[in-house]
């Protein structure tokens, strides 16, 4: 099985700083920012944003995670999932500007999912989105704004992150034909 | 009507090989190399000859219940596993306790010609439990009944069965008591122990059916009178029993075959198929009673065969109703349980399931099994035969049996009532082939 | 997992993740819209053959809280009291098209016995079966336990060395068999009291201690007392006396109550019987986990409702 590294750690630190600073840019600075990643590899991102961004504006930005398993929408299509939890950070969502953060963005249906959670957590100002790799094949009117890296892929691949917090080490990967359907299909960092 | 039979090479009970020649209802001639002057011929070459099966405790539910059962496909599941003789219990509706019914059910029995139908009466009115029935009416009746009990119900009331004990004395007769203390079993569900408790089931404690046998071989010894033991269960039963024959107590005592093979421990699965009254016990409790049917201490098996509708199958545990089919499958279960196991061979295999029980219900012509001049009662079986036990192999209206799916040696292979065939080749025949009509 | 029919059957693995799911359901209660669109065109029928407000109706709210669709079908005044059979009736539900069952029925087995008869689909979850198990009962109280004992940090624990004593009708009780089962394979220590007459037969292969006196039971200081309650026809059926010696005997009276650790906390499955088994000086002091076990109930119930109609893992793959 073919297996093409196409982020390597820098790059990754590249495009999180990129990233860091676009968000500022569009946010006009960081009041009212708040960050929530998607588990598992999406909490991971979001607390590096937030650290790049706070040692730039030399503030804590409140970071949170958004588990989205109680909102997707194809509950028989795989094994149970066990959510994980979702914290927000204590000043709540309500009139913020909250930055959704996942590490692969694919069909959509994720953030699709976490729009909705979002919904029932209260009234944010506005929701963004930032993702490490955009690889195409949506299959919802969703589009992020803030894009590490645009990486076509086939279908029948599959993009591999790793971190460094859980994996020992920070890349990208794409991995060449699926080694499982479900694998292929999933969500977060196996997307 | 004269018919003419001839079974070549059988092996008979005690190991040696015959030809039975049968004619006129009767064994005429035995030996080797017989001439079946004319008549059909039942190869019997590898098949054990046993006499014709004598099932003292058998449920054929008509009148009353034919939804469940009647004369006719009771006796064909009888003929169907080798049985020529049927005890139909009283619990009828009306209930067995007059001369007119148990006349109507034996002769429905002749008239079928699949099995002889020997009625037993109700030792209480109605199994009421309060008054006795007309016992001596019944024994002086056509049917001869010889037979009296409650089954499905205690006579509980120690003055009653005293007064039974004694009464059907008179008459040559035995009271078979179905011995379960009624106070102790309300709403019972299965066997009393570790695990009722875990499955949350009402339990049926040994003690209800101990305390009620030993007092009644203490009431059949102060009356001097013969006592039966419905379906002994427990090993305490056992002992009892066993103690009562020490001190020459004139009692004798039936196991089914569900009891010799089946534990409690199927009723965690819930499946009402293994519901059944008394309940099934413990490993300690079957292995009791395989030693003591082995050593005489129990001397009979009885299947109590009892039909019941799949709906009364299909439900809840505690809705669902007590019994198992039995006819069809007791001889392949005694087979499994005491013949492969070396507790039994074939003689001891006709002792329990034909001689004793005929001599108990004073059934005739089973006291010279297989010999020159006796009724021709005959099963041939191949025993060397193995297979899982289907629903093709039950023959009467009901399927609720537990041993359904599960390997099980032996086929009957042919039966000879009284001198007509009525299985061969292993095939059940049809009615107008049997029938005495 | 496809059916929750007892808790006999749950790794200690599968019991902490149906705990901690629940902390997750807990959690939505406290937001702004308590309601999750999980089971969304998913039904679920309470089939009730046995009348229960407060389990019905936890389960109903567990239901709700996901987004599925709820069809209750009770005893009284439907064909159930008209004699319809336990076959009929789930099959009657089923072809509405149900996903789940939730089944409260007085025979012990019932809910195994659908979930294995091959009549219908659906999941099943036991509700209560007789005097056999109330899995989401044992389960809601071990969740009780362990809020209080570790609070926001009960994540992914189990109850490791907790003693936990059940006083009360063990014999007939669902709640109490499913209480020992689960909290057992959580690695509590469990305890029964009761007269002898309401402790069942060969406790000695169940994995409990047993005794008869209270008073011991409560100068040994256990973590938790669960107080069963005393069934109205089991005070005529001459397991005991009569109430007053009940209560004399096995109740937490005040008296009793003032004797109780002061972190022992008392737990009832309601509804109880007060001045019986409990005094209102225990069931409302801040020791007692009574609204709690109300509250966790619902929690409880969205995580198993979630876990069996979700996924594709299992026997059902």
């Amino acid at each position: 099985m073919a297996v093409r590294t196409v982020l390597q750690q820098a790059d990754i630190q590249r495009a999180l700083t990129r990233i860091s600073h676009e968000i500022l840019e569009s946010n006009r600075g960081s009041d009212d920012l708040v960050l929530l990643g998607i588990p598992t590899r999406g909490v991971m991102l979001a607390e590096r944003i937030a650290g790049i961004i706070g040692s730039l504006e030399q503030r804590d930005i409140p970071v949170g995670a958004l588990d989205v398993t109680m909102y997707r929408d194809d509950l028989d299509r795989h094994p149970t999932r066990t959510p994980s939890p979702t914290r927000v950070p204590g000043a709540g969502i309500d009139g913020r500007t909250v930055v959704l953060v996942d590490d692969v963005l694919y069909s959509g249906r994720t953030i699709r999912a976490a729009l909705d959670a979002i919904g029932d957590l209260g009234r944010p100002r506005a929701v963004r989105l930032a993702v490490l790799v955009d690889r195409g094949h949506r299959e919802l009117p969703i589009r992020a704004d803030f894009v590490g890296k645009n990486l076509p892929s086939a279908a029948a691949e599959r993009v591999n992150v790793r971190l460094a917090e859980i994996d020992g080490d920070d890349s990208v990967a794409i991995e060449g034909a699926a080694v499982s359907d479900t694998a292929a299909a999933g969500d977060g960092g196996a997307a | 009507m004269t018919q003419h039979l001839l079974i070549t090479a059988a092996t008979l009970p005690d190991g040696t090989r015959a030809d039975l020649r049968v004619q006129d209802g009767a064994i005429v001639e035995t030996g080797s190399g017989l001439s079946a002057d004319g008549g059909r011929v039942i190869d019997a070459d590898g098949l054990q000859a046993l006499p014709g099966l004598v099932d003292l405790h058998t449920h054929l539910r008509e009148p009353g219940f034919e939804q469940s059962e009647t004369v006719l496909t009771g006796t064909r599941a009888a003929a169907a596993g080798g049985f020529t003789v049927v005890h139909a219990m009283a619990n009828t509706l009306p209930v067995q306790d007059t001369a007119g019914v148990v006349e109507q059910v034996a002769s429905l029995g002749a008239q079928h010609g699949y099995a002889t139908v020997r009625p037993v009466g109700a030792v209480t009115v109605g199994l009421g439990g309060e008054r006795l029935s007309e016992i001596g009416a019944m024994a002086a009746s056509r049917a001869a009944v010889r037979v009296f009990s409650d089954d499905g119900k205690c006579v509980s009331d120690a003055l009653l069965m005293r007064r039974a004990l004694e009464y059907v004395k008179t008459f040559d007769g035995v009271v078979a008591q179905h011995a379960q203390e009624p106070r102790l079993t309300e709403g019972a569900q299965m066997n009393e122990g570790a695990l009722s408790s875990e499955l949350g089931l009402a339990g049926w404690p040994a003690v209800a059916e101990e305390s009620i046998i030993a007092r009644d071989v203490l009431l059949a010894q102060h009356v001097g009178a013969r006592l039966h033991i419905c379906h002994v269960s427990t090993a305490g039963s056992v002992d009892i029993v066993r103690w009562a024959k020490a001190r020459g107590i004139d009692v004798t005592a039936e196991v089914t075959p569900h009891h010799l093979l089946l534990t409690e421990q199927l009723a965690a699965t819930y499946d009402p198929h293994y519901k059944v009254n008394p309940p099934l016990r413990r490993e300690e409790d079957v292995l009791a009673l395989r030693a003591a049917l082995a050593d005489g201490t129990i001397d009979i098996v009885a299947t109590d065969h009892a039909p019941h509708p799949v709906e009364a199958k299909e439900c809840a545990w505690p809705e669902a109703a007590v019994g198992m089919v039995g006819l069809e499958s007791a001889l392949a279960v005694v087979q499994e349980a005491m013949v492969e196991t070396g507790l039994l061979d074939w003689s001891g295999v006709a002792r329990v399931l034909s001689t004793t029980p005929a001599r108990i219900g004073r059934v005739t012509g089973y006291d010279a099994p297989l010999a020159v001049g006796s009724p021709a009662n005959i099963t041939l079986v191949d025993a060397a035969a193995r297979s899982d036990f289907d629903v093709a192999r039950l023959h009467g209206m009901s399927v609720n049996s537990p041993f359904l799916g599960r390997s099980l040696p032996g086929r009957v292979m042919a039966v000879v009532h009284d001198g007509r065939p009525t299985v061969l080749d292993g095939a059940l025949l049809e009615p107008a082939e049997v029938t005495t009509a | 997992m496809k059916h929750l029919l007892s808790t006999r059957d749950l790794s200690r693995v599968d019991a902490v993740r149906i705990l901690d799911l629940a902390e997750d359901m807990a959690d939505v209660a406290t937001r702004a819209v308590p309601k999750l669109p999980t089971l969304r065109g998913k039904t679920v029928a309470n089939l009730f053959f046995e009348d229960s407000t407060r389990t019905r109706l936890s389960f109903e709210a567990a239901a709700k809280r996901l987004s599925a669709e709820v069809i209750t079908f009770s005893a009284k005044g439907s064909s159930v009291s008209k004699g319809e059979s336990l076959k009929d009736t789930a099959q009657t539900i089923a072809a509405m098209g149900v996903d789940a069952v939730v089944l409260r029925h007085p025979a012990s087995g019932a809910a195994a016995t659908l979930a294995g008869s091959g009549w219908i689909d659906a999941a099943v979850v036991n509700a209560g079966d007789g005097t056999h198990e109330h899995p989401t009962q044992g389960l809601l109280d071990a969740y009780s336990i362990r809020k209080r004992l570790h609070g926001a940090g009960s994540r992914g624990r189990d109850l490791d060395g907790v003693r936990v004593t059940i006083v009360g009708d063990i014999v007939h009780s669902r709640v109490a068999r499913s209480n020992v089962w689960l909290l057992s394979t959580l690695g509590a220590e469990v305890s029964l009291v009761a007269p002898a007459t309401l402790l069942p037969g060969s406790i000695e292969r169940w994995p409990v201690t047993a005794g008869h006196d209270l008073d011991a039971a409560i100068a040994a200081r256990p973590d938790a007392l669960m107080m069963l309650r005393v069934q109205a026809e089991r005070m005529t059926s001459g397991f005991f006396p009569n109430e007053r010696e009940y209560a004399r005997e096995w109740g937490l009276s005040a008296e009793r109550f003032a004797r109780l650790g002061a972190d022992t906390m008392v737990l009832h499955p309601g509804p109880m019987n007060r001045g019986l088994e409990i005094s209102s000086a225990a069931a409302d002091s801040a020791r007692s986990v009574v609204l709690e076990q109300v509250t966790n109930g619902v929690s409880i119930r969205m995580a198993v409702l979630y876990l069996v109609l979700s996924g594709n893992d299992g026997t059902d793959a």
